[in-house]
């Protein structure tokens, strides 16, 4: 068990980057998903990665949070090397890590309750009602007290992610990475956890990556934009900056309206 | 040809290093897990589950195959002259040989699968990623309490399917058939040893550390989607049901002929 303060002091990195991705690569089988990528998460920025289905988003998230190893390539975390952790000693450092799944994963055996309570349990000392205040401060953030007995089942698509938003959170971790957090939900649920991230980033002052391709959600919370094809980021600024980028791949998927000749040209790629 | 020789071999011995690596790392987690009151708190629950789901079966099976051994051996054993054996016959069947394996292969098909296919939906919702993002082991969490419950019912349900074959089998001598009861029960009690209890023993602890962990495994490592996990399930009860007749064989073999290198030849009539 490993005990972790839940309100640590947090030291300024150096250069303001929480974590690095250095030169990265990674592949399936003969699929190259990541050729090469570099980044540096600046702490308390709110970072989106766009980019089409199967460019290698959600892999970025997974190798920041290790369930993915890189075939080359360094990942930092502040001034640690943790690419080449072991699992026990990357443990202390897993609670600064909160992650949102695309499905939630939430535990289907667990109720509401002890799903936000279970990162709590199995890194901290604290008595049950320590937690059981905790779990409603969570739930109450993401506007959900009061559902603690409920199962994941009888939950909606939006509730059960403000659920696994709220365990994510359990911890007070630095770095909060939301995969595909919108999908699925519709229009006014999925403003909704828009506007949950911007509660958090403004609350609790963590660092954010959001992978997605919904550019209103995008646009919305982004402080910094990436765009990745092919596994390299084709694309790095601001939602303003975004909209004047000359770039046609980048164009097209900001604009949902492509020309021939790039769609041509990503078929030539994805073939290639 | 060669080349689909060569990439089939890559892909078994593959496979079997990720099995093994999985189990080492089950072990690692498994025997500090045994002093541990949370691990058991864990397994608890899956004790019932197991033992709940299988024992109606396993009931249904040892009756049934111990009513068939008694009716097919009985005329048989009347021919020789030896009808009044023909409990030491079905029991020593039963106890070193069928029991196991058909508490095995019942706890595979009703357990094995039941797992895989949890576990299965569990990997494919991003479940099990949730554990390891959260900084609890999956194995540890996951795998230790499965591999315990089976690992340590199996001999349990064997026992159940060896009593109510055995009970199968005195109802056909006894009640059907007219052997006495006396030189019926006589004869089992002089011919079973506790050796072959234990042989049973060993034989059920094996194979239901093997189901829990082949059914742990296949969980672990199915493909996305209702297909995969479906795959996963069909797989996990076809490689536990091999597992368990050819361990059955090396196991058999090997127990056999340390029997005789300690206490030579037994005859059973």
């Amino acid at each position: 068990m490993n005990e972790v303060t839940l309100a640590p002091n947090r030291p300024p990195s150096p250069g303001g980057a929480l974590v690095r991705l250095v030169d990265v690569h990674k592949r399936f089988d003969d699929l190259v998903v990541l050729d090469g990528v570099d980044l540096a998460l600046v702490e308390g920025q709110t970072t989106v990665i766009i980019g089409e289905s199967g460019a290698g988003k959600s892999v970025i998230l997974k190798h920041i949070v290790r369930l993915l190893r890189p075939d080359s390539g360094e990942i930092y975390f502040r001034d640690l090397r943790i690419d080449e952790l072991s699992e026990r000693r990357l443990a202390p450092i897993r609670p600064q890590f909160g992650f949102l799944f695309q499905l939630s994963a939430l535990f289907d055996s667990m109720t509401v309750g002890d799903n936000v309570a279970f990162p709590l349990r199995i890194h901290t000392r604290r008595t049950r009602r320590e937690i059981e205040a905790i779990v409603r401060q969570k739930l109450t953030m993401v506007g959900l007290d009061g559902i603690q007995g409920k199962w994941p089942a009888e939950l909606s698509g939006g509730q059960k992610k403000r659920v696994a938003l709220a365990r994510s959170i359990a911890l007070d971790p630095e770095l909060i990475l939301y995969d595909e957090p919108t999908t699925g939900l519709d229009p006014p649920r999925a403003d909704e956890i828009n506007e949950l991230i911007l509660k958090l980033q403004r609350e609790l002052k963590v660092t954010s990556v959001v992978v997605t391709h919904d550019m209103a959600s995008a646009r919305k919370v982004a402080d910094r934009i990436l765009m990745i094809h092919r596994g390299k980021f084709i694309f790095d600024g601001t939602s303003a900056s975004i909209r004047e980028t000359k770039d046609p791949r980048v164009r097209c998927f900001v604009e949902g309206r492509c020309s021939e000749d790039v769609l041509r040209s990503l078929q030539i790629e994805g073939k290639a | 040809m060669l080349s689909v020789i060569g990439s089939t071999t890559q892909l078994i011995l593959s496979s079997l290093g990720q099995f093994s690596l999985f189990s080492w790392q089950m072990v690692r987690w498994l025997l500090p897990g045994l002093v541990q009151w949370r691990m058991w708190s864990r397994a608890m629950p899956l004790f019932y589950e197991v033992g709940n789901r299988t024992l109606p079966v396993i009931v249904i099976t040892g009756t049934f195959v111990g009513l068939v051994l008694a009716v097919q051996s009985y005329d048989q054993l009347r021919a020789a002259g030896f009808e009044q054996r023909m409990g030491v016959l079905l029991t020593i069947t039963l106890v070193q040989e069928l029991g196991p394996v058909l508490a095995g292969v019942m706890l595979a098909g009703r357990v094995g699968g039941a797992l895989t296919a949890e576990l299965g939906t569990m990997n494919v919702t991003e479940q099990i990623s949730a554990l390891s993002v959260m900084g609890a082991d999956p194995i540890r969490h996951l795998v230790v309490p499965r591999f315990l419950a089976c690992l340590l019912l199996a001999p349990l349900l064997t026992f159940f399917c060896d009593l109510f074959g055995s009970l199968a089998g005195w109802f056909v001598a006894v009640v059907l058939k007219g052997i006495p009861s006396g030189p019926y029960w006589w004869y089992i009690d002089d011919a079973i040893a506790t050796w072959d209890v234990g042989v049973g023993f060993v034989k059920s602890l094996v194979f239901g550390g093997l189901i829990g962990l082949v059914a742990c495994y296949k969980g672990f490592h199915c493909r996305a989607g209702a297909e995969g996990v479906g795959r996963a399930c069909t797989e996990s009860f076809v490689a536990s049901f091999i597992l368990i007749l050819m361990t059955d064989f090396f196991l058999g073999t090997f127990l056999s002929g340390v029997y005789r290198g300690l206490y030579g030849f037994k005859a059973l009539v």
